[in-house]
Order: C-alpha cells, then sequence, then structure tokens
C-alpha cells in the first residue's frame, strides 16, 4: 500500500494547510517517516509524488533536518541532549553510561535492532537535563536508574508485538 | 506577577472553559471592536518589545505592514531552539489559549488571511495539543469565517519543523514553511515588505512570548502594561535559568530584575556550594560574562545588558559555577553552531567548521602557540559578513571567552609537548563532572566534518 493510500486523510489534511503542494512537504515526510521508520530512497519518490516535486529536491530537503533519518534506526531511536545546559547538569556522563549499558557506540544501534542511540542538540528542556526524546517523545529528569527501567519497559513492549 | 506563566496561579488554564472564565478572549474580544488599525497603536503604546531576542518594539513591526496589500500573513515562531531556552514550551503546554488569543490579536491588527504556528519538530506531542486547542477556537467562533460579524476570514494551522536552528531566524522560518531549505533570505525586501514574507506576502513573524503577552495589553491597557518594568523595558519576561543552579527553570518577573535576584532569590543559588563563575545572559548565542559584583546587580533590560557587553536575547540564563573549564564550555557552543550552521554563507560554514577542529586541537593538547589567536581572529572575520546574525552568534561564544578568560585558552596553547599532566591536574579541567577535557567523553558533542553541517548531507 502507498503513503497515499494507507493515509489519504491526514495527506489530503496537509495539504489543505497551504496555498501550494509544495509546503507541505515536511508534514508528508513526517508520514513517511512515521511509516517506513526512516526515509527510504523510495519513500522520497512517494513524497515528490505526492507534493508535485522533484526527488532531488525532497531528497535536499530530508537531508537538511536532522529528524527526518537516512537510515534505518533501530525501533527506540533514543537521541540524547548533550549541549551545554543539559552537559553542565551531567548529560555527557549520563549518554557514556547509556551507550555503554546498550553496548553501542555512538550512534549505534543494539544488535537485536531495538534501540539506536544518538547525541543530539538543543531540544529545549534544559531545566530538566539529563534528558533524550525516544521516537520524538520526551523523556525527562533521567537519572540511569530511571533510563534501566525505561529500557526495560520498552524491551517489554516490543515483545508483546 | 504572572502575566504569561498564568498556570501558577489558575489551576488547569490550559483548558478552553477554564481560560475563558478567567478573562480569556477579553482582549480580542476588545480588539475585534476596534479598527485594525488601533490595535497596532496600542500595542505600540505598551512598548511591548519583541521577545524572541531582536527586542524590537511588536507594534513597530505590525505597523510595517503595507494594508493596502489583499494577503496578509503571521507566522508564529515556535521554533524555540536556542541552548537555555524552554519558555516558549511551557507558554504552549500551559496557557495555550493565550497564545492563540495573541496570535489572532495580531492577525486582525494586520487583517492576515492566516496564522502559520511554526512549532519546532521535536514538539510533536505539543503541536497535536496545539491543533486541539486551535479546533476549539473555530468552534468557538473565534477562527474562520466573518468572525463575529467583522466580515474578517482568517485561519490558523501548526507546522512542524524538523530539527533545525536556523528555521528560527525568520527568513528561514518562512522559507522553510515554504517547503523550501531553511536558509536564511537576502534582506531587502523584509518579511512585513511585498515579496519579502510568506509566499511572497506580508507577514509579521514574532516569538510566542511576544504574542501571548498581548492580550493583556488589549485587555487591560497599554498603561497598565507600561507600570511594570522600566521605561525602555516595559512589561514581564520569562527567564530561563539553567546549568549549574539550584532550581533551573521558568520564571516570569518584571523587566529590571537583577540577576542577583534572579539568581539567589528565585533560582536558589548555585548547587554544592559552589561559587558563581560566569553568566550566558542569552544561551549560546549572546556574549558570556563573567558574574562579577557589578554584572549580578545590573537589571536584566534590554537596554542594561548592553552596558556590560551582552545581549538580553531570549533570556536563556545558563549559569557556570567555578569548576566549569571556560574553554570546554566554548568548545561546546562552538559545536552547537557548527552543526547548525546552514551553510549557506561561507563565513559562517567555513568559520563554525574551523572554530571546532581548533578548538578540539587546543583541547587534546596539540594546539600551536598561536591557536588563540588563530581561533579569535576566524570568529572575528564571522561578525556582520553573514545572511543572517547566525555568523555573529557563532563568533560570541568564541570572542566573549577569550575576552573575559584569556588565561584559560593560554593554559591550553601552552599545554602541549609533554605537558599533558599539567593539564589534567589544573584546577580548569573538569574532573567534577567527571568529563576531561579532551577525553571522547568530554566532545560527546563532536560530530565528524563529513556529517556536521546539514546542508553538506
Amino acid at each position: 500500500m502507498t503513503l497515499q493510500q494507507k493515509y489519504t486523510e491526514r495527506i489530503e489534511k496537509a495539504l489543505a494547510k497551504y496555498p501550494d503542494k509544495r509546503s507541505a512537504v515536511m508534514p508528508v515526510l513526517h508520514i513517511a517517516q512515521e511509516e517506513y521508520g526512516w526515509v527510504s530512497p523510495e519513500a522520497i519518490i512517494e513524497v515528490a509524488e505526492i507534493c508535485d516535486m522533484d526527488p532531488t529536491q525532497v531528497k535536499s530537503i530530508a537531508g537538511f533536518y536532522t529528524m527526518y533519518s537516512k537510515h534505518p534506526k533501530g525501533k527506540y531511536w533514543l537521541q540524547v541532549c548533550t549541549d551545554l545546559p543539559c552537559a553542565l547538569r551531567g548529560a555527557d556522563q549520563f549518554y557514556q553510561e547509556l551507550l555503554d549499558y546498550l553496548g553501542v557506540e555512538d550512534h549505534g544501534t543494539t544488535t537485536d535492532g531495538l534501540f539506536t542511540a544518538e547525541h543530539v542538540m538543543c531540544l529545549a528542556a534544559c531545566d530538566k537535563a539529563p534528558m533524550l526524546q525516544c521516537n520524538f517523545h520526551y523523556q525527562e529528569s533521567l537519572n540511569m536508574e530511571k533510563m534501566k527501567s525505561l529500557i526495560e519497559e520498552w524491551r517489554a513492549e516490543a515483545q508483546k508485538k | 506577577m504572572n502575566i504569561l506563566l498564568r498556570e501558577k496561579d489558575i489551576p488547569n488554564i490550559h483548558e478552553y472553559d477554564v481560560y475563558a472564565k478567567n478573562g480569556g478572549f477579553a482582549g480580542y474580544k476588545k480588539a475585534l471592536g476596534m479598527k485594525p488599525a488601533d490595535v497596532i497603536n496600542t500595542v505600540k503604546a505598551s512598548g511591548l518589545r519583541g521577545r524572541g531576542g531582536a527586542g524590537f518594539s511588536a507594534g513597530m513591526k505590525w505597523s510595517f505592514i503595507p494594508q493596502t496589500e489583499p494577503v496578509k500573513y503571521v507566522a508564529v515562531n515556535a521554533d524555540e531552539s536556542e541552548p537555555g531556552t524552554f519558555k516558549d514550551r511551557q507558554i504552549m503546554e500551559n496557557n495555550p489559549y493565550q497564545l492563540i488569543e495573541g496570535a489572532l490579536i495580531c492577525a486582525y491588527a494586520i487583517q492576515a488571511k492566516a496564522v502559520y504556528i511554526y512549532l519546532r519538530g521535536e514538539f510533536w506531542d505539543l503541536g497535536a495539543e496545539l491543533d486541539k486547542c486551535i479546533e476549539k477556537a473555530y468552534q468557538e467562533g473565534w477562527l474562520g469565517k466573518n468572525i463575529h460579524k467583522t466580515g474578517w476570514d482568517c485561519d490558523m494551522y501548526t507546522h512542524l519543523g524538523a530539527g533545525a536552528y536556523i528555521c528560527g531566524e525568520e527568513s528561514a522560518l518562512l522559507n522553510s514553511l515554504e517547503g523550501k531549505l531553511g536558509q536564511p533570505r537576502v534582506r531587502p525586501p523584509f518579511p512585513a515588505q511585498k515579496g519579502g514574507g510568506l509566499y511572497g506576502e506580508p507577514t509579521v513573524v514574532n516569538n510566542v512570548e511576544t504574542l501571548a503577552s498581548v492580550p493583556f495589553i488589549l485587555d487591560k491597557g497599554p498603561e497598565e502594561y507600561l507600570k511594570i518594568g522600566t521605561k525602555d523595558s516595559p512589561g514581564t519576561k520569562i527567564f530561563c535559568l539553567c546549568g549549574n543552579i539550584e532550581k533551573p527553570g521558568n520564571y516570569e518577573l518584571p523587566l529590571g530584575t537583577t540577576f542577583r535576584e534572579l539568581i539567589f532569590d528565585h533560582g536558589g543559588g548555585i548547587p554544592n556550594g559552589k561559587k558563581i563563575k560566569a553568566i550566558l545572559p542569552s544561551g549560546a548565542s549572546g556574549p558570556i560574562v563573567p558574574a562579577t559584583d557589578a554584572v549580578l546587580d545590573t537589571p536584566l533590560t534590554y537596554e542594561d545588558m548592553g552596558k556590560i557587553g551582552t545581549v538580553l536575547g531570549s533570556a536563556s540564563i545558563i549559569i557556570l559555577d567555578e569548576s566549569v573549564d571556560i574553554v570546554w564550555a566554548a568548545s561546546k557552543m562552538t559545536k552547537f553552531f557548527h552543526h547548525e550552521s546552514c551553510g549557506k554563507c561561507t563565513p559562517c560554514r567555513e568559520g563554525t567548521y574551523w572554530l571546532d577542529r581548533v578548538i578540539d586541537r587546543l583541547m587534546a593538547g596539540k594546539g600551536q602557540p598561536n591557536d588563540v589567536d588563530l581561533i579569535n581572529n576566524i570568529a572575528k572575520n564571522m561578525v556582520g559578513v553573514t545572511l543572517c546574525a547566525l555568523g555573529d552568534f557563532a563568533a560570541n561564544p568564541i570572542l566573549s571567552t577569550i575576552k573575559h578568560f584569556p588565561e584559560e585558552f593560554k593554559a591550553y596553547a601552552q599545554a602541549q609537548a609533554g605537558i599533558e599532566e599539567k593539564k589534567t591536574a589544573s584546577p580548569a579541567a573538569r574532573t567534577a563532572k567527571g568529563n576531561e577535557p579532551g577525553t571522547p567523553q568530554g566532545r560527546a558533542g563532536r560530530h565528524s566534518p563529513a556529517t556536521s553541517t546539514p546542508a553538506g548531507d
């Protein structure tokens, strides 16, 4: 099933917001990413057709913004903010401990394909550091203890599905 | 006094009924009974200054819109991405209708066809909540066709970005909304002018906090607003307090509050009995100031920050305690700007790359004797020569840290050829945080050159 078929309503709604189709490229890319887990070359072509753009133009948009992943990620995409305000509250150490716990390198994915861990730039939650976003949902005021139980929750959730 | 963070006084003000019962939409209702030009004059008279960073008169900005043009837009800047800033998010989460009301007052004043709220992509959940609030505003007749029988139509939409600091710059924001690369535009024409705004139409771009301040001004009158704050900086401001501070968070206080009151009375001071060393009053983009007594007693206003060599910006105040290695802090900020440079202007694209490389070299103990002069020189060559302010922003962490803390840079520059031990033993080393400068862990923010510039992908 194509994006257009599966998400007809959401895509129509996105297109209706703007006077031209091109402006919907970001919301439609978000839908593509949600569906495929990353912005694949096939997804780029689908988005280009929906937004009446050239695939090259869509690819340049996808490449410009960090939230569109150019590679497949783990089922749970963990993005830890390590910018200055978070780092002053121990985010670098937290991130390193998370990597060690998952047994991955910076920007690495666990062998079971469940978790990808990355550090990212400011997420506007500096007062609640260390923090991360998991698949774009915020988890704040973290420590490794909390983090371990979250990881367990996600592991259990993944097994159920 | 909470004009913006009203959830601190009124529980559940994020709900429509609670907001409406507590004076919600009164300002907008009043505006709808006025001539649009009078609404602009009211906001102008209040002295409200843009809260996104530039501090430009909001009413003045609105007055630049040519009324003869049939299509006009309002773009709400909710791309909050400056390190240290987390105020717009709190407004939108806890008092969303006030932003909607303020944006609608602006839209009516300039007779806009539509309002676009540009949210940073990470505010995914928040965007969904805002959509529900907008839907409710339509149902209540505050949006749509012939609003309150004024003959004026207006729509409101949210738009999610996808992770690019540069989209908080107004012309880049407009490009991004149009489905183009989020890179700044050549100005003039300015967004308020024909040819410069969204889809080439005159557009007001205002920050969330600016617009959320407007309902009070319309409802209570500009004279009430002028009673708060100082003559040149009226009103309240949300100060985002973070870094080495006991109680990080958002504090809404009258402009003119001093650093000392903010940090020690409200923020609870510095944790672990440490001393305060320096302050970044405007996130990573504004110059750092050493926390001297004179600085601590400076009122937080647009005019006074200039006197101490910095800016108020969006008032994202990052506190650094005595254990912080300033070179490490500068490196962190440089990595941020290196990653976020959009790649359009050469001085910023290349400058941030080289600043990052040379600071890494310094911190790794492989610096060369003239490296401090070199980075100072690179930074100087980035100021005032780019299409947007990001070039200047990226230079600030370097220029201001070298200016105020030259000895810390020198210590690194000299720490080469067998002086490694001296460096780790120096008080500047961040052993307290478990991060030693130059170790991979301390520089987790590093990106490889090949993936660092978004435009380079």
